[in-house]
């Protein structure tokens, strides 16, 4: 007798969500089952991978991943043009780390030109960080999302300490939304129903449940990713059917296995490859748990990443 | 259904002070409030009482029965502060209760106590190895502590497992499996086993407004799986009784005349059951 493999059904499913214009809009997720398990439903997209830079020189990475940028990262429009023309990357990251009052602490205004130079620059979609600082964030991502009015950018990440004014800026603005709890299933459902409630589309909401990288907790990433998208799927529950992130490069690229050289550790084997293999793991293990959007910052990483999905598919 | 009063702890700041300025007032006001409501047992939490517990447990029993013919329970992990409560405890009001023995070795001396001076005990089904996962676990661990109360004497009539209830915005699996729990103790012993719950555990943490709500009706589910007792406010579980027959209609898939409430109960024991995810905003959705 053939061997009939055993399906599941699923009452609910993901929000398609598109970000960026035009010919390069990208869109992710759509699917009504488990991540990858096209024998059950319908899976209409990859999950998709942007490329990370930031608004000030990357001083603070690691070299292994400051060197593929080092002639391009001084500047950030530089930098943009480089992932998407040589890298082809398919969308970029900015994180606006230095407007951070313990880093560079450059203004509103400052942040608003960085974003105003990129969407001149780059035609791929483009998604805008905040330095994760609750208060500072309100200011410059609400100036940034009024700068790039209409370009169908993401917009993150908003919290419960803040997320009444980004959510607003960027509904004003026609922005999709990053929604970050602290690794909380209920909190993450919490924060997604108070958006909503403010009138924001349910459906333009990506939900964070925040990273950790391999070795540091990314078990638990795990398991509450995996948690949200079987709420999504077998309770259709519609306050966590959105796009999962998995914020992957910032968490793993300050961990020690990622920098700790050769020659005091050489039991850990080569650190160039180490430090990219970490980072392409962590992302593909948390692909694997639901995450649609994956930030990513070393180019080969990114394309180990996208070789799996390509045997996914 | 026996009402263990909750108010009187420790944690409660008005509580708190009065126990530590030996003021009897708000505690037999608090105490007499409790048993008009119809608490059938006061609860007595001093904490962990390390230093002064023997004195102050004696004075809260005596403090509390003075105005109120009921039994205590005395709810502390001092056990010296137990042994003195229990000493100067009322008996003609009732059996004093103990709060509690548990599958942690520390804890096995309870039980000669319950033996000596003829109590029920609480038997809460945690080991020293952190949280039970299910209701199996809950269940082996119960097997555990009757095992070793029949060992120490302690009639297994004098018992209440309690499946130790968690908080469900935290917690959320364990509602259900605590409900599992308290069926599967009853099975454990014929005639059924005693059970207790800290009841309002399960909505710590949640916001106000939805913590009578959770508290009551999970309280009536528990009672449908046959709980015995439960520490709790005695006010919320009287409102409960007068709801109970409409709960239970809902429960039964009937169709009650108030909508608001039908949606509210639905949406609770849908929370309660694992069928939706609990975030503090479930009934707005």
């Amino acid at each position: 007798m053939a061997f009939t493999a055993p399906k599941e059904t699923y009452s609910g499913k993901v929000y398609p969500v598109t970000i960026g214009t035009g010919d390069k809009a990208v869109t992710f997720g759509g699917e009504n089952v488990l991540p990858f398990h096209s024998f059950e439903g319908v899976t209409p997209s990859r999950p998709v991978i942007s490329t990370e830079i930031q608004d000030v020189p990357p001083a603070d990475w690691p070299e292994t991943v400051r060197k593929p940028y080092e002639a391009v990262s001084g500047d950030p429009v530089t930098w943009a043009k480089f992932c998407q023309d040589e890298l082809k990357a398919q969308a970029i990251t900015v994180r606006l780390v230095g407007t951070h009052p313990d880093r560079e602490n450059r203004s509103p205004a400052d942040a608003v030109k960085t974003v105003k130079d990129l969407l001149a620059a780059v035609q791929v979609p483009l998604i805008i960080l905040g330095s994760n600082h609750a208060e500072k964030d309100t200011a410059v991502l609400v100036a940034v999302a009024e700068a790039a009015k209409d370009k169908n950018c993401i917009i993150g990440k908003a919290q419960e300490a803040n997320y009444k004014t980004i959510a607003a800026a960027a509904m004003a603005n026609n922005h999709k939304l990053i929604a970050m709890s602290e690794l909380d299933i209920n909190l993450s459902k919490q924060l997604n129903i108070l958006i909503t409630q403010m009138g924001f589309d349910k459906e333009k909401i990506i939900t964070d449940p925040m990273c950790s990288a391999l070795g540091y907790g990314i078990e638990y990433t795990y398991s509450v990713m995996e948690r949200i998208r079987l709420a999504a799927l077998t309770q259709n529950d519609m306050t966590m059917q959105q796009p999962l992130l998995g914020d992957v490069g910032m968490y793993v690229w300050k961990i020690k296995e990622a920098s700790a050289p050769e020659a005091d550790l050489p039991q850990w084997g080569a650190l160039e490859e180490r430090g990219i293999a970490w980072e392409a793991e962590t992302a593909a293990a948390l692909m694997i748990a639901g995450a649609g959007l994956l930030v990513m910052r070393h180019p080969r990483a990114i394309k180990e990443v996208e070789n799996l999905i390509d045997e996914l598919v | 259904m026996l009402i263990i009063g909750e108010k009187l702890s420790i944690i409660a700041k008005r509580v708190r002070e009065a126990m530590m300025k030996k003021d009897k007032g708000p505690i037999q006001e608090i105490a007499t409030r409790q048993w008009k409501e119809g608490s059938g047992v006061i609860d007595a939490n001093i904490g962990p009482a390390e230093d002064g517990g023997e004195e102050l447990m004696q004075w809260m029993v005596t403090t509390i029965q003075e105005v109120v013919p009921l039994p205590v329970c005395l709810d502390t992990t001092n056990f010296k502060a137990i042994e003195a409560g229990l000493k100067v405890h009322n008996n003609q009001w009732g059996k004093p209760m103990i709060n509690s023995t548990s599958n942690d070795p520390e804890r096995f001396p309870i039980l000669e106590l319950g033996v000596k001076y003829n109590c029920d005990v609480i038997g809460l089904t945690v080991g020293k190895g952190g949280l039970p996962a299910d209701a199996e676990e809950r269940a082996h661990i119960a097997a555990e502590i009757m095992g070793r109360a029949m060992e120490y004497g302690l009639p297994l009539d004098n018992l209440y497992l309690d499946p130790l209830v968690l908080q469900i915005a935290t917690s959320q699996d364990h509602a259900r499996h605590v409900i599992n729990a308290v069926k599967m103790f009853r099975e454990m012993n014929e005639p059924p086993m005693k059970t207790v719950v800290g009841l309002s555990n399960i909505s710590n943490g949640c916001p106000k407004t939805l913590r009578p709500i959770l508290n009551k009706y999970f309280f009536v589910m528990l009672m449908d799986a046959g709980l015995t007792a439960a520490i709790a406010d005695a006010h919320e579980m009287a409102e409960v009784m007068q709801e109970k027959s409409i709960i239970s209609d809902v429960i039964a898939g009937k169709e009650i005349a108030d909508k608001q409430k039908m949606t509210e109960i639905h949406k609770t024991l849908d929370v309660i059951m694992g069928r939706t995810l609990y975030a503090h905003s479930y009934l707005e959705m």
